[in-house]
């Protein structure tokens, strides 16, 4: 994938479209800031980590947000733009599940933040419906034979992300040190929690 | 519409390659190009359907060889020109003109 090959021309063309709709009175270029701050420094998956920990801890939030995972999300003051519909998925000795996006980069803004590029490109968007083990073997994750894979293609409306397994050994820990195990990939369904 | 971006089961595209630490943008065109989409939604001069469909529609070759944020620019002129917002005259010449001055 041509990741940056016409980035110049690509820099060209966005500061040509900006100044001209500035010079129109169209767009604000102090608002289009505040976004670009917002979603580079604000909204990540240290949001959705939030939101697993407290399905870890809490019996009745897993419940809620296993029920009716975009009202669960905003009770932590999570949602908005990419998030208005979410699914949540739950891993389980039995099932793993993951996310993809077959037809676009459909992905849950509020909980993960903006998708890295390989969520977006081809390879993962096309191998992930019929080679799932083949993608997760790519990313280190090894599922045993005897557990299903099941692969969720998101879509315009809806968002899916994945609950996933409480590492062993974490009795102890508090919310916030369980929240700092998990990592976008496990929220995906492309990686699985840091150990304790 | 069954176009190339409908790449589920689809063969050949290679490995997925995760990039380690990875920036939320690799450049600072692609942070202006973001948050223009946020900048046209506000301004009532698309929607996300149509964002969409207009992806959809790119030439299969320029939707295979370019990136994400390049989709998303591809966007921006084609509705903006569709919709008499911006045409492409214009922005050829605002791009003559900035390259000129850059040089």
């Amino acid at each position: 994938m041509a990741d940056t090959g016409h980035g110049a021309d690509a820099a060209l063309r966005i500061k040509a479209l900006e100044s001209l709709l500035v010079e129109k009175q169209l767009i604000d270029p102090k608002a289009l800031d505040a976004v670009v701050e917002l979603y580079e420094h604000k909204i990540g998956p240290r949001n959705g980590a939030k939101v697993v920990a407290r399905a870890w801890v809490d019996p009745d939030y897993r419940k809620r947000l296993l029920a009716d995972g975009t009202a669960a999300i905003a009770e932590l003051g999570f949602s908005g733009v990419q998030g208005e519909d979410m699914i949540v998925v739950e891993n389980t000795p039995e099932v793993h599940n993951m996310v993809v996006c077959t037809l676009c980069s459909c992905y849950p803004w509020p909980t993960l933040g903006l998708p890295p590029v390989w969520y977006k490109a081809a390879p993962y968007r096309a191998r992930s419906v019929i080679d799932p083990r083949g993608v997760l073997a790519e990313f280190g994750v090894e599922v045993p034979e005897t557990v299903e894979v099941r692969v969720w293609d998101s879509n315009a409306e809806l968002r899916y992300l994945v609950l996933p397994m409480r590492p062993a050994g974490t009795e102890g820990m508090t919310e916030e040190q369980l929240a700092a195990l998990v990592t976008r990939d496990s929220m995906i369904g492309t990686g699985v929690p840091m150990a304790a | 519409m069954n176009g190339v971006h409908d790449l589920g089961g689809t063969h050949g595209h290679g490995p997925i390659n995760p990039e380690p630490d990875e920036p939320v943008f690799h450049a600072d065109w692609e942070k202006r190009v973001f948050g223009m989409f946020f900048a046209t939604f506000a301004a009532g001069m698309l929607n996300v359907d149509e964002f969409r469909y207009a992806i959809e529609r790119m030439p299969q070759q320029d939707y295979l060889r370019t990136s994400y944020y390049e989709h998303w620019l591809h966007v921006f002129e084609t509705l903006l020109a569709e919709k008499g917002i911006v045409t492409h005259e214009e922005l050829r010449a605002r791009c003559d003109q900035l390259a000129k001055e850059a040089a």
